[in-house]
């Protein structure tokens, strides 16, 4: 069974980190993304593996263009995320990245449901792993949140399957629909994962407080996964085409406001991933290649973005906009590779974000969701505002902030990655036909027209006109030492909130039963102890005498008795 | 002395560079729908068909974001440290002031 496994070269790797120290375990770190890789190179499509178990039969490996799309992405992202990490001298943070990317290889190869759920659950534990090794009580506590929601989906996962399994006799990870037996619980475990609306609060809760090199790893595979499954589960519900609107449109307002220039990130996340659901509830060939194209450049381009802000953070030891500034002066090269990647994920011309993002935006126009369109459009000009400006004006330009005085570039491993990736955006957004050729679809989309050039740099231009005149005219919002409200309010304030009120007002209840409950036992015992006691007259002990004497009466009475 | 310690003049550091910058912005934005004058655009769409239809909507598009945000910072911003506090005085926090020169106004 065990003739290919494509996740086996992460996991033994995650496994020799784990043994091996210093410059060793680097070269593991390093040789086992791209071993993978030609793992995957070597296998042909349409492969799979198969073992019968009880009367299912299940399929841990199964090899065809989706599956190798994302898993040629995950082993490039774990390659620059290792390398950007490379000077970091943490076991617990290496073995868990390695894990964690092998677990998101093995889930887009698994061909049924019971495999990936083992892997579902795999990418929660390796991933928590991750924003444990912050090493912080905050990091802590998020980490936990975090598990409990992505054990929360893996539960929901194993139900629905269950359900589907012995519905339809299958555990075949295929086109599941949300009309199949079990499918609405499917449907809200990746829903959970890929951060449909409300079920997001894990993401901007734990994604910034995981340490700067963990947070792009994190940033890379869970949600992708996630999306990957809804492209092989649920293409063409249109459920999803509403669901990802409100995922594109609600994150934008909160990224302008929010301080955290990782929690910025973290929402635009989201913002991309509901471009990506978009994609998958249009479900025409356009769409889909859109969805999983702008998930292989959103991985590298959000990567490049928490890369430059993890950079940020490991230099000055700050993240928060309000404290940032004025960095392009020492880190001029963070900076320049920062703005690529803000360049990519506002879709400029000539980046990566553009060549794939259009493909869902023209899918939209062409299947008649106009308001869709709108809100896509709206979604772009926003994620630019956000994404493309807020970041790097925030943290490069500016004011001065403290830390220029003493602020420097990056580890040079740190500026190696974030070049490979910045490489990778202008690469892919110049010469888009080499993803085209991976993608599932043959589709003879090309990005580049003139009229389709023209509006998406009027649309951004002018987004960046707006942005200068609202500085320029001090009405833009001040980065603010501050937090904000988000769904996660409901289990981090309002439920203990409600509970510690409820528990409060119960208190008095409980001490009048307490009381009442305790004179009853103390009347109870008093009783016990008045007849059973140590004298009591049933539980007393006897003298010798006295039995003697009853004896004696006894006797004497008998005596009497029988004179008569 | 500046704050960056070194006493480097930077390229942002002379207001002029800055004005150019916003300058040279102003102008690719007039040049952007200029162009839609002298082209035939083919279109995808019957809304395209206003004359600088995608420019109008970036630019209203990010005015109301950014002021619908602020009026949402009034119902969902907290002090920093709110989720660590007891649940007593959580509710009452308004964020701290920021100092004047913190937030980054003067510099564009």
């Amino acid at each position: 069974m065990f003739e290919y496994w494509p996740a086996l070269p992460l996991f033994a790797g995650a496994a020799l980190a784990g043994l091996l120290r210093g410059k060793e375990r680097a070269l593991i770190m390093l040789a086992a993304p791209l071993l993978g890789a030609y793992g995957l190179y070597q296998a042909a499509p349409g492969t799979t593996v198969t073992i019968e178990l009880f009367d299912y039969t299940l399929t841990p490996v199964r090899v065809d263009d989706l599956s190798l799309l994302f898993g040629y992405l995950f082993h490039l992202a774990a390659f620059i995320g290792v390398l950007f990490a490379l000077h970091i001298k943490d076991r617990l943070q290496d073995i868990a990245a390695l894990a964690y990317a092998g677990s998101a290889v093995g889930a887009v190869f698994a061909g049924d449901l019971m495999t990936l759920f083992v892997y579902w659950e795999l990418l929660a534990v390796t991933s928590a792993a991750l924003v444990f090794a912050r090493r912080s009580e905050r990091a802590l506590a998020s980490g936990m949140r975090y598990l409990i929601m992505q054990v929360g989906s893996g539960v929901l996962l194993l139900a629905g399957a269950l359900v589907y399994a012995s519905a339809t006799g299958s555990l075949e990870f295929d086109r599941i629909g949300l009309d199949a037996p079990g499918g609405w619980l499917i449907f809200l475990a990746f829903g959970i994962k890929s951060a449909f609306p409300f079920l997001h609060g894990w993401l901007i809760d734990a994604y910034p407080e995981s340490t700067p090199t963990g947070t792009v790893f994190l940033s890379a595979f869970t949600t992708k996964v996630a999306i990957y499954a809804l492209a092989r589960g649920f293409p063409g519900t249109e459920l999803l085409v509403y669901i990802g609107a409100l995922m594109t449109c609600f994150p934008i307002f909160y990224a302008v406001i929010e301080n955290d220039l990782r929690r910025v990130l973290a929402y635009s996340l989201i913002n991309q991933l509901g471009f990506m659901v978009v994609g998958i509830g249009i479900g025409t060939d356009l769409a889909l290649n859109g969805a999983v194209a702008h998930a292989f450049n959103d991985v590298i381009f959000k990567g490049l973005l928490m890369m430059s802000m993890g950079a940020v953070l490991h230099v000055t030891g700050e993240i928060r906009g309000s404290e940032l500034g004025g960095l392009y002066k020492k880190m001029p090269k963070t900076a320049i590779l920062c703005m690529v990647g803000a360049a990519s994920i506002s879709a400029f011309p000539l980046f990566s974000g553009f060549v794939s993002k259009s493909m869902v935006v023209s899918a939209a126009v062409s299947e008649g969701y106009s308001f869709i369109w709108l809100a896509l459009l709206f979604a772009s000009a926003g994620v630019f505002h956000h994404a493309g400006i807020k970041i790097p004006f925030f943290a490069f330009f500016a004011h001065d902030s403290r830390f220029v005085a003493t602020a420097h570039e990056p580890p040079s491993n740190m500026l190696i990655a974030m070049t490979i990736a910045a490489a990778l955006c202008i690469g892919i957004g110049t010469f888009p036909g080499f993803l085209y050729s991976l993608l599932p679809y043959e589709t003879g989309y090309s990005p580049y027209d003139f009229t389709h050039v023209l509006a998406q740099l009027q649309l951004l231009a002018f987004s960046a006109l707006a942005f200068t005149w609202l500085k320029l005219a001090g009405i833009y919002p001040p980065e603010l030492k501050s937090l904000n409200l988000d769904v996660e309010w409901l289990y981090r304030r309002l439920i203990p909130d409600a509970v510690h009120i409820a528990l409060g007002k119960l208190a008095p209840i409980d001490r009048e039963l307490r009381r009442r409950g305790g004179t009853v036992i103390d009347r109870a015992l008093r009783g016990l102890e008045r007849h059973h006691g140590a004298y009591s007259g049933l539980g007393g002990t006897w003298p010798t005498g006295s039995m003697v004497l009853w004896v004696a009466a006894l006797l004497g009475i008998s005596l009497v008795f029988y004179y008569f | 002395m500046n704050s960056d310690g070194d006493g480097k003049r930077y390229l942002f550091d002379n207001p002029r560079n800055v004005r150019l910058v916003v300058r040279g912005l102003s102008a690719i934005c007039v040049l952007l729908v200029g162009i839609e004058l002298v082209v035939h655009r083919h279109l995808a769409h019957e809304w395209e068909s206003l004359f600088g239809f995608y420019a109008l909507y970036g630019f209203v598009a990010c005015v109301l974001l950014v002021l619908l945000a602020a009026e949402m910072r009034k119902l969902v911003m907290r002090d920093e440290d709110y989720y660590e506090r007891a649940p007593e005085n959580a509710g009452t926090g308004a964020p701290r002031a920021v100092e004047p020169d913190a937030t980054g106004d003067e510099d564009v």
